[in-house]
């Protein structure tokens, strides 16, 4: 009949879906999927957080206000999700408080997806960041965000483009317009249930002699821990002499990953201060 | 647990052999790999659409907000003019509040407990001491709030606090500390309990510390009220009245300025002896200036920042408002507690160009700044003994300014006392969630003390010379 059909039609529009979003605040016991946002400072993290759990963590326009991690949740499609809003970084490879904070939960939190929030008006930069997200995990989300300053600015970003050159999923927005944002749910959740794989870019402008130290070391690694899901981004960072992964691995830490134990729950209770 | 470690240890003399191989500088090398991809792939994506625009609006607002020459008297003028806007605006709105909770309300609710037949002790713990001191609060803190958070809020996402960093960066760096203070500072003016959390942007431990341990000269909005109304009452009634609200603004403005001035001479003087060491260097973004969303952020400011901040004062006024009742009330001696510990310090008091009755104030209001004043209007009645003015002792009563303006003269003040009220008000420990969020964040005891206690011996001596000096000039 029309009106099935009609129904049918609108099943499979993400429009539909985002009808769907219950925004649940802080409200967020017995979670499906954990999504962690990551990105630059002052890219507008916050502000996709809050649109997504209807929370009112206090954004502003400077770089470094979130120095904690902030988690609310949303409902969408029957699937409960827990939002950690993670501090800002420009990178993960040194050693500040809040990087750590983002690498650790990146790392040993391993969420269901990981949203990295870019600003469409400083790509280059930001994408030092999502580079190095890439390596630690699969699933992830590109949300190009401030494109309507983009535009205003007179940027155009191909984000067919860059999807491409980074293998995972881009969704342009404008957090502070909620443009968008109903896509990036869709995206989101279907990386997080594994509707969509990524295969994320690898570095591709290594030294050969990196390229063999890093390929040796992952074999070792991988004989070692056979289930480990990011090999070679511990190899970076062991190749790097990163303390922290160095003691993770000592104390066996990292051995819990490949065995699945370090899951998000256990990780939570486990770091929550 | 020995598997474990075998492991581990394969892995890491593995890790340590390859090394070798990888080259000398892999940390390097692995940056340099990252930012060549990260700019091939951001180049195949971005394009340029026309030309560029020939006005950068930005860039204009930039170079006179930054400018070596006005950046600072923009800063003060815009912060003179969000103070002008707070003291006059908030008058009307204060005043009304006044009369409807405490005017009205409170008679009301005396009439009625003494038709009940009440007892009167009873009657005066509840409605003269945990009822007026939460009606005072929310009547003299609310409107300046309501006020002066959206402004802030709007400045905040418009972008001015990184340009406002900027200007003191040099400074910062100047007094060995590290240029991200001058943000942390800036959220001080918010609330110094959050700015200690937010010093965790800066990376060296000896640069946070310097930034934790200053930011108590951050006046908080805690102390906004104390500083606002005393400048009302004191220096702006010095001046013609159509004057009054620009110079208490002025008044309230300098004060500040006092406290950033401070903040870089403890910094200086931390770094050149308990904490010594090079500031490091750092780079902070411009961000680009963001139309405010005007409307999300009045009710957001509301919301998060005036009503959570108020309701914490209001739990914090409530318990200290049973004090203060009951300090007054129990008789020991012939004299009440707070008759007893107001004679007793009032000599050391007076030294310092302020009186007891601060003192005690001040003791009491260790859980939050905001009571401070109250505290002092309920203290002074008590204890110049005036008739007529609140229902017996221990009463909190309404912040008219003539009345106000009268116990104040009742009490012995002097224009001394008000500016020395002002400055200790600026100097002085933290409140008691700022101690313990230094505590949290530090984990040292040796560094929340001295947070706590070096403020406090500064804020004695420098009542302590002021007062001397007026002494000597007048």
């Amino acid at each position: 009949m029309a009106t099935e059909t009609a129904a049918e039609g609108c099943e499979a529009c993400p429009a539909h879906h985002a009808g769907n979003l219950i925004k649940l605040g802080v409200n967020m016991a017995n979670w499906d999927y954990v999504v962690a946002l990551a990105g630059n400072p002052n890219t507008g993290k916050s502000t996709v957080f809050n649109a997504l759990t209807g929370l009112r963590q206090h954004t502003g326009n400077w770089p470094g206000k979130t120095v904690v991690r902030a988690e609310g949740g949303f409902s969408y499609n029957d699937g409960r999700y827990k939002l950690v809003d993670l501090p800002g970084t420009y990178s993960l490879l040194s050693t500040s408080l809040d990087e750590e904070v983002a690498r650790d939960f990146i790392l040993f939190g391993q969420p269901d997806v990981t949203v990295i929030v870019v600003d469409a008006t400083r790509l280059e930069r930001n994408l030092n960041l999502v580079i190095q997200v890439l390596e630690i995990t699969d699933r992830a989300v590109v949300c190009l965000n401030l494109i309507d300053e983009a535009k205003r600015h007179g940027l155009q970003v191909d984000d067919r483009r860059l999807a491409r050159d980074l293998g995972v999923p881009v969704v342009p927005t404008a957090a502070r317009q909620d443009e968008g944002i109903p896509l990036l749910i869709e995206t989101m959740s279907q990386v997080a249930t594994g509707e969509v794989v990524c295969k994320p870019h690898r570095l591709q402008n290594e030294t050969s002699a990196m390229r063999q130290a890093i390929g040796r070391l992952v074999d070792k690694i991988e004989s070692v821990f056979p289930d480990l899901p990011n090999a070679r981004w511990v190899a970076l960072r062991l190749l790097d002499g990163d303390k922290r992964i160095v003691e993770a691995v000592r104390t066996g830490e990292l051995g819990d990953l490949s065995r699945g134990m370090a899951s998000g729950q256990e990780f939570m209770s486990e770091v929550a201060k | 647990m020995n598997a474990v470690q075998s492991k581990a240890d394969e892995i890491l003399s593995e890790a340590a052999a390859v090394r070798w191989e990888a080259g000398p500088n892999f940390h390097d090398s692995l940056m340099e790999t990252i930012y060549t991809d990260a700019s091939q792939v951001a180049d195949r994506a971005v394009s340029r659409t026309g030309e560029q625009p020939r006005f950068d609006l930005d860039r204009t607002i930039d170079r006179l907000l930054t400018s070596r020459w006005f950046g600072f008297p923009m800063m003060l003028f815009i912060l003179t003019v969000v103070f002008w806007l707070t003291i006059e605006g908030a008058n009307l709105p204060s005043s009304m509040l006044a009369t409807l909770l405490i005017d009205n309300l409170h008679t009301t609710l005396k009439a009625g407990s003494a038709d009940l037949g009440i007892p009167w002790w009873i009657d005066g713990f509840i409605l003269d001491g945990l009822y007026l001191s939460a009606a005072w609060v929310i009547a003299v803190m609310l409107p300046p709030m309501a006020i002066f958070f959206p402004i802030f809020t709007l400045l905040e996402d418009f972008g001015y606090l990184p340009r406002v960093a900027f200007n003191l960066d040099n400074l910062f760096r100047k007094s060995g500390a590290h240029g991200k203070q001058a943000l942390t500072m800036t959220m001080g003016f918010g609330c110094n309990a959050a700015a200690i959390v937010a010093t965790r942007v800066i990376d060296s431990p000896r640069e946070r510390l310097i930034a934790i341990i200053t930011n108590n000269f951050a006046l908080c909005n805690g102390r906004w009220p104390t500083q606002i109304l005393v400048a009302s009452i004191f220096i702006g009634g010095l001046a013609p009245a159509h004057l009054a609200g620009l110079v208490s603004a002025a008044a309230v403005v300098s004060i500040a300025v006092l406290g950033v001035v401070l903040t870089f001479v403890v910094s200086w003087t931390l770094s050149h002896t308990i904490l010594k060491g090079e500031a490091s260097a750092f780079s902070l973004e411009l961000p680009p200036y963001r139309p405010p969303r005007v409307l999300r952020t009045i009710y957001t400011s509301m919301i998060d920042r005036t009503l959570i901040v108020l309701w914490r004062a209001v739990v914090f006024a409530i318990p200290a408002g049973a004090v203060i009742w009951l300090s007054s009330n129990i008789q020991v001696g012939g004299l009440s507690l707070a008759e007893h510990f107001i004679d007793f310090t009032n000599p050391f008091g007076l030294l310092l160009g302020l009186n007891g009755v601060i003192l005690l104030a001040y003791v009491v209001a260790i859980p939050a700044n905001e009571i401070v004043v109250p505290t002092i209007l309920m203290l002074t009645v008590l204890s110049a003994k005036m008739a007529g003015l609140g229902d017996g002792a221990g009463v909190m009563f309404e912040p008219d300014e003539s009345t106000t303006a009268a116990v104040f003269a009742a009490g012995g003040w002097t224009l001394l006392t008000a500016v020395n009220l002002m400055l200790f008000s600026l100097i002085h420990n933290p409140c008691s969630t700022t101690i313990y969020t230094i505590w949290k964040e530090t984990r040292s005891a040796k560094w929340t003390t001295i947070s706590a206690l070096l403020p406090v011996g500064m804020g004695f001596v420098v009542c302590f010379v002021v007062a001397q000096v007026w002494r000597l000039l007048t």
